[in-house]
């Protein structure tokens, strides 16, 4: 067994662990510090791949904003903030049922797949990549238009939290 | 050999001693790795204690004292008792914290610390990693500082405690903007995320802080932000939350947050030195990495000292006055800066490297001055306005 597969094995077992207490806990807060142990083991799966651009970003969007996020909209919508709340609510079974559903679907899917059992191949040699993802997201031929359009609606959700938040006079 | 790389010698020779032993390559290289990670940070750790020393006699001077003086030549050895009294103090938790949460709190306070040795390059050839998106890893680094802050307040089950990690969230998510807007500066002139190569290109170059002055300036001052230092403490408000955040805590948890807010402010002295004022280089720095540590430790070190030095000489600023400041006049500049030098660069980078250097640092300088009289035309308005205001009370009472 090589190195990365022992470190993607623990990082799996973190990551589905996190998981089923995010939904477990009682506790909101706890919920939400059980999903940042998640999201953080995504980013080890991403350092496993090669992409640190994209662990890193991982870190910084999901832990640094988003996760810190809820635990503020935790702590400021609760009366109580060692609060609990109720998990589950009357139509669980169905939940359930359209999950399973899926987790079969995508057992057969990953069946038929013959990378299942294969370790990822290595990076070519003398390919920065970082520098390629920089010249994917400014080149006319690979994607700039798609990430000008999402500057663009990220610009008009900024311009909308202004115009929400402005004092009307 | 081993002067001009020593780690590598060391490295090569110790795994021929452990491979002969029998272990196998990987194993052994996993083994080397993990030494290390433990010396790195043992050796920020040591650092960290002198710190302690270097931060009471500081401020002492700032404030006309002598600071320690009794325990050493200089009071060199009081940081020793200081741990002793730590360590043997009774460790509270309050009724109805969150144990698990308020336990981790302080690791995970000085761990966001720890993490960014990783990155640090203390010479060309003596560092931990050289990530390609170092200065990535590092927002992330202090998002986690972040998280321990909202754990250790929320965890511990008061409103004091509380109230200060609501600020410093508020302060990190708004300071967050101009110091990565700063950080980018240095990108625009290296062309490169990692630190290593940032430091290397000014070893060749020239520093960067001669042709971005007002880029290290805007750095520095979203890194004491960053720090939650003064005049940015809102998260400790000593007057008025008593000290926010870790208030519970007591005995070797207070030290950890004290060891990771003094290690912080030392990093971030370091940060300033590696992105602006050439890391480790000085003169021999390449031929003997061993004093291009020195260098860096140096740098950082008066890095740290301007850091004290602000902490110690301004009062708190009010929290509507700080997003103000943040919204309204950094955040503004920094973008302002970083559109000016992202046209100016490329249009003078074919010229000779002193006009170049001089026309830079001329922008920077005619940048600044514009942002300081529009300010002061603008506070003058302000000031007039209010006057005619108070004039005008006045006359209506009477």
């Amino acid at each position: 067994m090589e190195a990365s597969q022992i470190i993607f094995i623990l990082s799996a077992i973190l990551i589905l662990s996190s998981a089923v207490l995010v939904t477990t806990s009682k506790n909101l807060v706890h919920a939400a510090l059980w999903l940042i142990s998640t999201l953080f083991g995504v980013a080890i799966l991403y350092v496993l791949l090669d992409a640190g651009f994209l662990a890193v970003v991982q870190v910084v969007v999901y832990i640094g904003a988003i996760a810190i996020m809820f635990i503020f909209a935790v702590m400021l919508t609760r009366r109580e903030l060692l609060d609990t709340s109720e998990q589950i609510n009357k139509s669980w079974p169905m939940a359930a049922g359209v999950a399973a559903l899926l987790m079969v679907a995508l057992g057969a899917l990953l069946a038929k797949w013959d990378g299942l059992f294969k370790l990822p191949a290595p990076m070519a040699e003398g390919v920065d990549p970082i520098q390629s993802l920089g010249i994917a997201l400014t080149s006319p031929d690979l994607f700039v238009l798609p990430f000008e359009v999402a500057s663009v609606l990220l610009l008009a959700a900024l311009l909308g939290a202004v115009y929400v938040a402005m004092d009307k006079k | 050999m081993f002067w001009a790389d020593p780690i590598n010698t060391i490295y090569k020779s110790w795994m021929t001693g452990l491979t002969s032993l029998g272990l196998s390559g990987s194993l052994a290289q996993v083994l080397l790795y993990l030494l290390g990670i433990i010396l790195i940070i043992s050796g920020a750790m040591v650092l960290d204690i002198m710190l302690v020393w270097v931060e009471r006699k500081v401020v002492a001077r700032f404030q006309g004292r002598l600071g320690p003086n009794r325990v050493g030549p200089f009071g060199l050895f009081q940081p020793f008792p200081d741990i002793i009294k730590l360590i043997i103090k009774e460790d509270t938790t309050p009724k109805g914290a969150d144990k698990f949460v308020f336990n981790l709190a302080p690791i995970l306070s000085l761990a966001s610390v720890i993490f960014l040795w990783a990155i640090i390059p203390l010479a060309h050839n003596i560092y931990g990693v050289d990530l390609n998106v170092a200065l990535l890893y590092l927002v992330a680094a202090g998002a986690l500082g972040t998280l321990s802050v909202i754990m250790a307040g929320w965890s511990s089950n008061n409103k004091y405690a509380l109230l200060g990690a609501f600020r410093q969230v508020a302060a990190m998510i708004s300071f967050e903007v101009p110091m990565i807007v700063a950080l980018l500066i240095p990108v625009i002139f290296t062309g490169s995320l990692s630190m290593n190569t940032i430091s290397s290109f000014q070893a060749d170059n020239y520093w960067l802080v001669l042709v971005s002055p007002l880029g290290a300036l805007l750095f520095l001052i979203a890194a004491i932000a960053e720090l939650g230092r003064s005049p940015f403490d809102l998260n400790e408000g000593e007057s008025e939350i008593v000290s926010g955040y870790h208030i519970e805590y007591s005995g070797m948890k207070f030290g950890l947050f004290y060891a990771g807010e003094l290690l912080h402010a030392f990093t971030f002295g370091g940060f300033v030195s590696i992105l602006f004022f050439g890391g480790w280089d000085g003169p021999f720095a390449e031929q003997f990495p061993i004093l291009g540590v020195f260098y860096f430790l140096i740098k950082a070190m008066i890095g740290y000292w301007v850091i004290m030095w602000i902490k110690y000489t301004v009062p708190r600023i009010r929290i509507d006055h700080m997003l103000m400041f943040n919204w309204k006049f950094l955040t503004p500049v920094a973008f302002a800066l970083l559109i000016v030098t992202a046209v100016v660069h490329p249009l003078l980078i074919g010229l000779n490297n002193w006009v170049y250097v001089a026309s830079m640092f001329l922008i920077n300088v005619i940048l600044g001055w514009v942002i300081v009289e529009f300010l002061r035309s603008k506070s003058k308005k302000e000031r007039a306005a209010a006057e005619t205001v108070s004039v005008s009370a006045a006359h209506s009472h009477s």
